[in-house]
């Protein structure tokens, strides 16, 4: 509990992740899924977080809604524990808490009309009024630049990729909610759409006083809508700390290997040569110690035997590291 | 380019027909590349990048019509027999697809396709067939191959297949390999794996490569040449270089523009391109990126610009109002 509460004490936290485990059962056999995740996320900011496919981001998210129930820990929303709540104070909460996903096609049920998609949410919460709620939908669509007049008639499949992402954008908006959860909110879009909707999110965030946490497992664009970053592997949390800083002097060796994979735009800077060594392990025998231990060329014995802490490493920011790349703080 | 022509797409077009009318999926593209080059396409998606790597393998939907000529070491492979076309593909001419499941038979083990491939295009012995597939596995980075050939594609990783599949595409020595959208599926790190292994095998085999992706920071470090293409035309095209010190096309500079550069300062707004590619079945009167071009002047709505002749630098571009460059450097 010590280590959440320096990972940002100045701030009022609307989420807080304490000890977070998720577990799936599969073949009589356990995934790893969440390991004993702690994190934060004050009122007004982005926290992005990051990782490869399968470090159990998305399962992260869906822990926050309960929508998995974690095997153990806290998640607390505004002060109050989502894991200790059924049923209908749940159900009041999550009015408060959205999700968007990273398929925005596969998200719409392509039967159904974009105006009725939208309104779906406004039914469920009890919005009774037709004209109230079609005037909620017209207002959330304009919101999100679309034309409410030429759209809420039409099915999901007249529309593009980035317009979809659009459409789920404005439902989850349409309750007004406070925190928005953004899992891979752009990966399956074309640079040039990703670019629309990464402003719009920004815009969205300013206009709607949205708190967000930016799910993705590109980090330049996590960058480019964070205040701070989280960095995750195999299920743990490696990093974390204002996304300028974490850039500049990465901690984690984890972290350092994602910033130079990603591939930069200018034919000066040659690749480098096969940084990212090896696929992480399965996440259902993850390696003793640190889990990084077995793609990390800093590992040593110690590494092996004893789990990192998050411990701090400069201002703000913390490493699970037993040989961080810059002196501890 | 001092290296043969291995490759030399010539005025190719292909038309689709759709229910909302006829499609023009690729529009008269020339294109060349010489032996042991590198490539790459660059586009959004729909743009025709892939329509186009279909019509240069002869793999086009049943009903596509091609037009131009498709000349691959000497022979123009639209007049090809089928029987000559499939001794082609797979042998001289290899392609791994974004989703190697494409090209993965998910109830054969590794071994059994690779062995078939090499028994069928080398003529190789059982045991020679054999010991050849696992070095293959090994020289595209899969630890403990003998026991990988036992295994069925579902049992492995998504980058564990796209490095079976290069594997497949490169056990016949191909001249030419075509890679479409290869790391699209993948993450980043696995992508720099990846593209790090095409590279490493593309040079140590001498073997041209095209390489397709949407993003250019793929392209950037890892191929000599550039073409990019916009509503299924080839709208510049220069040597690598040279196209990201001195690009002249207005779309080629919002496509880099719009992505995401990791030394901004989070919040920076991004100049995305507003709006999105024309409807391909609904051509455009004048220059194609017109409604999105922030450079468009009344005669961009009226003509369709053509590719220029290369200038002295090889740089090629359709565009009237190209983006000056510095003076001095291109006077
Ligand atoms: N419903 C499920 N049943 C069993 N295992 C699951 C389930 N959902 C996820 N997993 C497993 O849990 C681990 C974490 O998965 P998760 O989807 O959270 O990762 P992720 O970081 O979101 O990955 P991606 O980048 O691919 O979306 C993975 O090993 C995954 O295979
Ligand atoms: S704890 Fe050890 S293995 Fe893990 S990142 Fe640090 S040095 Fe590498
Ligand atoms: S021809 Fe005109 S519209 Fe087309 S790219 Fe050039 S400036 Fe833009
Ligand atoms: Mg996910």
């Amino acid at each position: 509990m010590m280590q959440e509460a320096r990972q940002s004490s100045s701030r009022d936290s609307l989420l807080r992740v304490e000890n977070l485990v998720v577990e799936y059962a599969v073949g009589g056999k356990t995934i790893h899924a969440v390991s004993d995740v702690s994190l934060q996320v004050a009122r007004g900011e982005t926290l992005g977080l990051v990782g490869e496919s399968g470090c159990g981001k998305s399962t992260l998210g869906r822990a926050v809604l309960q929508l998995r129930r974690p095997v153990s820990g806290r998640v607390l929303f505004d002060g109050q524990d989502l894991t200790a709540m059924q049923g209908d104070s749940l159900r009041r909460i999550r009015r408060r808490v959205q999700l968007i996903f990273q398929d925005p096609i596969a998200s719409l049920n392509p039967r159904r009309r974009i105006g009725d998609i939208i309104a779906e949410p406004l039914v469920i919460s009890g919005v009774k009024d037709p004209k109230k709620r079609q005037e909620l939908v017209c207002e959330v669509l304009s919101a999100v630049g679309l034309d409410p007049g030429l759209v809420i008639e039409r099915l999901p499949h007249e529309f593009s990729g980035g317009q979809c992402q659009r459409i789920c954008i404005a439902r989850a908006l349409v309750l007004n909610p406070e925190f928005v959860i953004c899992d891979e909110p752009v990966s399956a879009l074309d640079v040039s759409i990703r670019a629309q909707i990464l402003n719009l999110l920004e815009d969205m965030k300013a206009r709607f006083g949205l708190t967000l946490l930016f799910i993705a497992h590109d980090l330049a664009v996590v960058k480019a809508v964070s205040d701070r970053v989280a960095v995750m592997y195999l299920g743990r949390l490696c990093e974390v700390g204002p996304s300028e800083q974490l850039f500049a002097k990465p901690a984690h060796h984890y972290t350092a290997l994602l910033i130079e994979a990603i591939p930069v735009p200018d034919p000066d800077v040659r690749p480098a040569e096969t940084v990212a060594v090896g696929e992480p392990p399965s996440p259902i025998a993850p390696p003793s110690g640190c889990r990084f231990r077995t793609r990390c060329p800093r590992a040593d014995q110690r590494c092996i035997d004893e789990v990192p802490e998050l411990r701090p490493v400069a201002p703000d920011q913390f490493a699970a590291c037993h040989h961080p790349l810059i002196a501890t703080a | 380019m001092s290296d043969p022509v291995l490759l030399s797409v010539e005025g190719v077009a292909v038309d689709l027909p759709t229910p909302r009318g006829n499609l023009r999926a690729v529009d008269q593209v020339d294109l060349r590349i010489g032996a042991g080059r590198t490539l790459g396409v660059v586009g959004e998606s729909g743009c025709g990048k892939t329509m186009l790597s279909r019509a240069i393998l002869q793999l086009l939907p049943r009903k596509a019509r091609l037009s131009g000529r498709v000349m691959f070491d000497g022979q123009d492979l639209v007049r090809l027999e089928p029987e000559q076309l499939r001794k082609l593909r797979g042998r001289s001419i290899a392609v791994v697809f974004q989703d190697p499941m494409t090209s993965l038979n998910p109830v054969l083990t590794i071994g059994t396709q690779l062995i078939e491939t090499l028994q069928e295009h080398l003529e190789l012995g059982a045991l020679a067939a054999k010991k050849r597939s696992a070095e293959l596995l090994a020289a595209v980075g899969i630890p403990a191959p003998e026991q990988r050939l036992m295994q069925y594609p579902h049992q492995l990783s998504g980058g564990m297949r796209q490095r079976v599949a290069i594997a497949i595409a490169l056990s016949c020595e191909p001249k030419l390999l075509i890679a479409d959208e290869p790391t699209t599926a993948l993450d980043v790190t696995v992508q720099a794996q990846i593209l790090d292994l095409l590279a490493r095998e593309q040079r140590r085999r001498h073997m041209a490569m095209i390489l397709i992706t949407h993003d250019l920071g793929v392209v950037a470090g890892r191929t000599d040449e550039v073409a990019v293409m916009y509503a299924g035309r080839v709208v510049e095209r220069a040597p690598t270089p040279e196209l990201f010190k001195r690009m002249r096309m207005p779309y080629t500079e919002a496509l880099l523009a719009a992505i995401p550069k990791i030394d901004a300062a989070p919040h920076t707004p991004l100049p995305a391109i507003s709006g999105r590619p024309p409807d391909p079945t609904r051509p455009i009167q004048g220059c194609s990126f017109s409604p999105r071009c922030r450079y468009a002047a009344s005669r961009c709505f009226r003509e369709k610009p053509l590719l220029a002749d290369a200038d002295r630098l090889d740089h090629q571009y359709a565009c009237f109002h190209p983006i000056q460059v510095a003076a001095g450097i291109c006077a």
